[in-house]
């Protein structure tokens, strides 16, 4: 566990050392709150709640997260680095978990920082506090799940166009995953049962009922399964070549 | 110790390392010599856990990199070809990185980071990030990171690549300082850098050790052992020379050179040639700027062996 800790805060550092931390958080920062504002009609629907705001979180998430993610594991494979990291006393393990946590804590720190907006809404009306907290956290777990497909997917490549775009791809099938857009993809060809099975898969509907101001059990579970599982497979096609 | 057991890579249908076994004790320095693309690398990657060998076993320090890679790493300095860094770190967060790594503490760690620091000149780089250095800088840098941890074992993948002879000179100072009490692996295609530094060299070609020996006993293999090589006084003189030495029953044949008035005579096979060929010149008057004996070309027994 002490070679997480170390791991993630240098990976943590590499993010503010260079300006992507910064021009991160700020178009994250800009996008969230204009999309609250104008598609999401902040102020029109005269309600005192984030609604509008958590809405399009999803959708922000699936070109920012990847954004992030795509240098995990690609820009490691590029400049060599993994050589370095992986012939130094670490467990496999530690590297993978050690970096996907840096990249949420980072998400965390971006996602915290609209706090402004939490302070006006308490400002203009008397919202449901719980079910705001409720739905940073449902926010903050898609964002776990988007980054640890991500982190799988710049496991894979050594070029982070490569891993962006494979990111946004995987991430956008999951995210609608409960659509006719995906779901007609399978249903010719698989029973039923994997159909729902694949539809039951979604992110939105996932997201959607925690931002509501339910913390069911099995939607904690879902997530924390989804980024076990890609941060699995995220080791295993490290193990399998590391010198790509 | 390390110790290498039938060790063999394939990607594909390419064997890039094949049956390769080996073993190296304390107080060696062994050179991995061959050419580019022979698995010198490769080699190296398996032994630091890099790469996982097709079959084979390897072990350091008694610790199989497969089975116990967390011990073998920790017994093993190693510098990766390029030595490749986290380019936005700045050299002191490297080496603290490194030093959190490889578990340094209290005053060990300390006196370990300014020892390095101190060895390989980087006290006026230390505030600087790793990319705006140098390409002999960042070598060192990688060479650092490689010993901050004072491992038994140490295996470096051409540590002078890219360095200028002041800075060749020094590493290998270093070596050569470190090599009394550990083990060391260091792979080049500098033959030079095989006199200066090692106690022995294994040449790889195609995957496989095409030979196993002292530098000495390597150079012995050569067609200019105990060649004798003068250097005329008077360019004139070339020709007449030429046919006197070679009209000697020991040798074998002459090699001459025009542009600097050079002649070597190769001798036959164990016979000792010098007296002849000095008592010769002297008999005839010949005017020698350079007259010398020669202990054999790596460079020559390199090409023959790999060719």
């Amino acid at each position: 566990m002490r070679n997480v800790g170390i791991i993630m805060r240098r990976e943590l550092a590499s993010y503010f050392a260079t300006p992507l931390a910064y021009v991160f958080i700020l178009i994250f920062l800009m996008l969230a709150n204009a999309f609250a504002f104008y598609l999401g009609g902040f102020y029109e629907r005269g309600q005192a709640d984030l609604d509008p705001f958590f809405t399009f979180h999803p959708w922000l998430y699936l070109f920012l997260i990847p954004a992030i993610s795509m240098k995990l594991w690609a820009e490691e494979r590029k400049s060599g680095s993994i050589e370095l990291l992986m012939t130094q006393p670490v467990r496999l393990w530690d590297a993978v978990l050690g970096k996907f946590l840096a990249g949420w804590i980072f998400t965390a720190l971006a996602l915290a920082l609209t706090f402004p907006l939490w302070l006006t809404v308490n400002y203009l009306g008397h919202p449901d506090n719980g079910a705001i907290v409720a739905a940073y956290l449902g926010s903050l777990l898609l964002a776990g799940g988007f980054l640890a497909i991500g982190s799988c997917m710049s496991a894979l490549t050594r070029n982070q166009v490569v891993a962006f775009i494979l990111g946004v791809v995987v991430c956008f099938g999951f995210l609608l995953a409960g659509f006719p857009l995906v779901l007609d993809l399978f249903r010719g060809w698989l029973p039923q049962v994997l159909v729902d099975a694949l539809a039951s898969l979604s992110f939105l509907t996932h997201f959607d009922s925690i931002v509501k101001g339910v913390i069911d059990v099995r939607d904690l579970l879902y997530f924390a399964m989804l980024i076990a599982f890609f941060l699995l497979a995220t080791a295993i096609a490290l193990d399998l070549r590391k010198d790509l | 110790m390390i110790k290498t057991e039938h060790l063999t890579k394939r990607y594909g249908t390419l064997t890039a390392v094949d049956d390769v076994s080996f073993e190296v004790g304390p107080g060696e320095v062994l050179g991995f010599l061959g050419p580019n693309g022979a698995g010198k690398t490769t080699t190296m990657r398996m032994l630091a856990g890099f790469v996982t060998p097709t079959t084979g076993r390897a072990s350091i320090c008694g610790h199989d990199v497969e089975t116990e890679p967390l011990a073998a790493k920790a017994a093993l300095g190693y510098l990766p070809e390029g030595a490749p860094s986290y380019g936005e770190m700045t050299v002191r967060r490297f080496l603290d990185f490194i030093a959190d790594v490889r578990a340094l503490e209290g005053a060990r760690r300390s006196a370990r980071l300014e020892h390095v620091i101190e060895h390989l000149h980087l006290g006026a780089v230390l505030e600087q990030t790793i990319d705006t250095l140098s390409k002999g800088f960042r070598r060192r840098v990688g060479l650092a990171q490689a010993i901050v941890h004072d491992p038994p074992v140490l295996i470096l993948d051409e540590p002078t690549d890219g360095l200028d002879p002041n800075q060749k000179h020094e590493v290998r100072a270093l070596i050569n300082d470190m090599a009394r009490d550990k083990i060391i692996v260091i792979s080049t295609h500098i033959l030079e850098e095989v006199d200066a530094v090692c106690s022995r060299a294994i040449i790889i070609a195609r995957g496989r050790i095409v030979a196993d020996d002292t530098p000495a006993g390597l150079a012995a293999r050569s067609r200019y052992h105990n060649a004798v090589t003068m250097q005329l006084e008077q360019p004139g003189q070339l020709q007449t020379a030429r046919a006197a030495v070679a009209a000697l029953p020991v040798v074998e044949r002459v090699e001459v050179s025009e542009r600097d008035a050079r002649l070597t005579a190769l001798p036959r096979s164990g016979a000792t040639i010098l007296p002849a060929v000095s008592e010769l010149a002297a008999r005839t008057g010949l005017q020698l700027k350079e007259l010398h004996l020669e202990s054999g070309r790596l460079d020559e027994v390199f090409r023959t062996i790999t060719a």
